[in-house]
């Protein structure tokens, strides 16, 4: 078992950043805020790594979607150990509108295009928090999905997933070519060595647009305004038990 | 965006553990400090300076001091050590500790700027105690030996210092000879095959800890300049004795002083020609100043960031500390000078790395860095009254750690000596006696 991977990296605001929205309400700040791999997607290319460590995997193909910065975050996850990668330039006016829909067309494409036996995503990226893209990746490819991904194994010429499901966990058996999400708890994600991060400068990285892969990014959706999450109002402390039943009573809430 | 918050918290515990560092005091003082991207105060000049893979390479450092050393300095200073074979394997299998040396050796065969990208990342080490023994190891220690030493000794000395699985210390000052290194008193005499050492170092960085020494001493009589020779000596040699230094910060840090008594090292341990251990140690100052200076940087921009962030909150007489306009004037102009400093030590980093003179940038920056870091850990602590003076405020680590800078690795005064030859304002040297 030889699988070629194709991994989605995601430029997202980097998750220790706190988040502006703008004066205009037209979105959130970008520019100058400090961008990295969307945490999830990090945990996949480690996930693809291994794989690749246990012979499970012969390549590595990494895929970013955006403007021009996105080829960092592809260099990160060539540094991490992904072989080559693609970068699916959206300029980032239009980033802005585009949605899973959108980016599981293209990944469904550029699976097809590359041969590979599996596409591994994080579960959902940190700034749309949407978990669509792999569901809808598999469903363009119709091919079976493991999502949530706790766990992955050989077994026999198909992979054992092991989900997070509410309440627990379960292991599901899929045939391979497959469309997996990682979860939290997957594993890990290693740092990129310095000399890794030197190599990664030499792997190849291939430049498409939407139009190359027949995607059209038309809009689906018109954004009217962007607003900052309520502000939380300020507590009060009571003594005891009773005094918040009172209290309670006398907010109406029960 | 709605379960953001919610996510960077799952995501510092788990995925990062201990991504963030919390100062609690009591319940109605609670404030966090975590990653520069989350600070008050953060220079906009990094990203524009260096390159992606740089870049790349503080992101690499900057998980490694998130995870494996921010979490654990507060122990390290109240032991007042940390463990450097641990901490510096970890460095070493990231790729970090030979930067600057040929790749034939381990290292990466890179210039000083990616050397200097990481130096100032470990800036954001929240004590000044570790990163300086990791300067130690990744710049002041092994250069001489990397240039000039035989391919014997490398295979020795240089090979598992770069891959982290021996600390490395530099034994040149001692009690009659800090900035005065002519003065060296410690004597390594030859005797057949070998050389036996007497004397004794004082101040070494890392050397309680330390697997071998890269030490100066006399190998002869005569000019003081060119009697000197630099010594591997693995400093579980026999006639070795080590005595620790309390110090008022840096605590972390083992310093330590080293007593040699008949210690019986081989003459082929001396690195490159006998008698050009003075002239070697010298070629590597300039690299020494502008660690210095490029180091503290970030120290610097996280001491306003928590300086606004405190003050901020803290009211008094019926506002903010901040919303005071000479509080808040301060801080711009020291931000200000931390810019100027960043500016000027850039400079002076791209114009070595072009293969110029920088004495007199270095020096510069060196002295302003030192001044600079003890204007901003005072300025600062009184802004944060008598919070400030306790130990669990970082503010006054910082106001110990800093002033360490001005005396060590060159004295504020000798950068002002250097300097005023420079610049042709030295008095003429007093006439010699008949």
């Amino acid at each position: 078992m030889a699988m070629r991977a194709l991994v989605g990296c995601k430029r997202v605001i980097d998750y220790a950043v706190k988040v502006r929205v703008k004066p205009d309400k037209t979105g959130v700040v970008i520019d100058g805020v400090k961008h990295s791999m969307n945490p999830f997607d990090e945990i996949a290319v480690e996930e693809a790594v291994r794989m690749k460590e246990k012979k499970l995997v012969s390549e590595i193909v990494a895929v970013s979607c955006g403007p021009a910065q996105c080829q960092e975050t592809l260099r990160t996850a060539m540094a991490m150990g992904a072989d080559k990668a693609i970068h699916v330039e959206i300029p980032a006016k239009e980033f802005e509108l585009v949605q899973p829909i959108h980016i599981a067309k293209i990944l469904a494409k550029l699976a097809t295009d590359v041969k590979a036996d599996v596409v591994i995503l994080g579960k959902q990226a940190i700034d749309d928090d949407c978990n669509q893209t792999a569901q809808m990746t598999a469903a363009f490819l119709d091919w079976p999905q493991a999502v949530f991904a706790a766990k992955i194994e050989k077994d026999g010429d198909s992979l054992a997933v092991t989900r997070e499901i509410d309440g627990g966990t379960e292991t599901i058996k899929v045939n391979v070519p497959a469309v997996i999400s990682a979860d939290l708890r997957l594993n890990e994600p290693r740092y990129a060595t310095l000399p890794n991060i030197m190599k990664a400068k030499k792997k190849p990285m291939e430049k498409k647009t939407a139009k190359d892969l027949g995607v059209d990014l038309t809009p689906r959706i018109q954004v009217i305004s962007v607003e900052d999450p309520p502000v939380r109002e300020a507590g009060q402390k009571v003594d005891d038990v009773d005094q918040l039943i009172t209290k309670l009573k006398g907010l109406g809430r029960i | 965006m709605a379960t953001r918050n919610a996510q960077r918290k799952l995501l510092s515990i788990c995925l990062r553990s201990k991504a963030q560092t919390k100062y609690q005091y009591n319940s109605s003082r609670n404030f966090s400090v975590t990653r520069s991207s989350l600070q008050s105060y953060s220079s906009p000049l990094p990203d524009s300076y260096y390159n992606e893979e740089q870049l790349q390479m503080q992101a690499t450092i900057a998980k490694i001091i998130e995870n494996d050393i921010n979490p654990f300095v507060d122990e390290w200073e109240t032991k007042e050590e940390f463990p450097a074979h641990q901490v510096f394997k970890k460095l070493g299998n990231a790729g970090l500790l030979g930067i600057d040396k040929s790749e034939e050796y381990g290292g990466l065969g890179l210039d000083f700027k990616y050397l200097a990208a990481v130096m100032e990342e470990l800036g954001t080490i929240r004590c000044a105690g570790v990163p300086m023994a990791i300067l130690v190891q990744m710049a002041m220690t092994c250069q001489a030996l990397h240039r000039f030493g035989s391919d014997e000794l490398k295979k020795e000395f240089l090979v598992p210092s770069i891959s982290g699985d021996f600390v490395a210390c530099v034994g040149v000052s001692e009690a009659g000879a800090g900035s005065d290194v002519a003065n060296t008193q410690t004597r390594a005499v030859r005797k057949g095959d070998d050389l036996i050492i007497n004397g004794q170092k004082m101040w070494i960085t890392n050397s309680l800890q330390a697997d071998w020494m890269c030490l100066l001493a006399n190998t002869s009589d005569g000019n003081p300049y060119k009697n000197k020779s630099l010594i591997c000596v693995p400093m579980n040699s026999k006639g070795i004795t080590k005595q620790k230094i309390h110090k008022i910060g840096n605590n972390s840090s083992d310093t330590g002083i080293i007593f040699f008594e008949d210690v019986r090292v081989p003459a082929k341990n001396i690195i490159g020609e006998e008698g050009s251990g003075f002239f070697y140690q010298m070629l590597q100052f300039q690299e020494e100043r502008m660690a210095g200076a490029v180091g503290v940087l970030k120290g610097i921009d996280a001491a306003l960031s928590e300086t606004i962030d405190y003050t901020r909150q803290r009211k008094a007489f019926g506002k903010s500390i901040l919303d005071n306009q000479y509080v808040y004037f301060r801080l711009c102009e020291l931000a200000s000078e931390n810019e100027s400093l960043r500016a000027l030590t850039y400079k002076a980093i791209d114009m070595f790395v072009d293969g110029q003179e920088v004495t007199r940038l270095a020096s510069m920056a060196k002295l302003k860095a030192g001044r600079l870091a003890r204007e901003v850990g005072d300025t600062c602590l009184q802004f944060w009254g008598g919070m400030g003076y306790t130990r669990e405020a970082a503010i006054s680590r910082f106001f110990r750690d800093a002033r360490l800078l001005s005396i060590g690795g060159g004295a504020d005064e000798i950068m002002l000596e250097i300097i005023a030859k420079l610049m042709n304002i030295s008095p003429p040297p007093p006439p010699k006696k008949k």
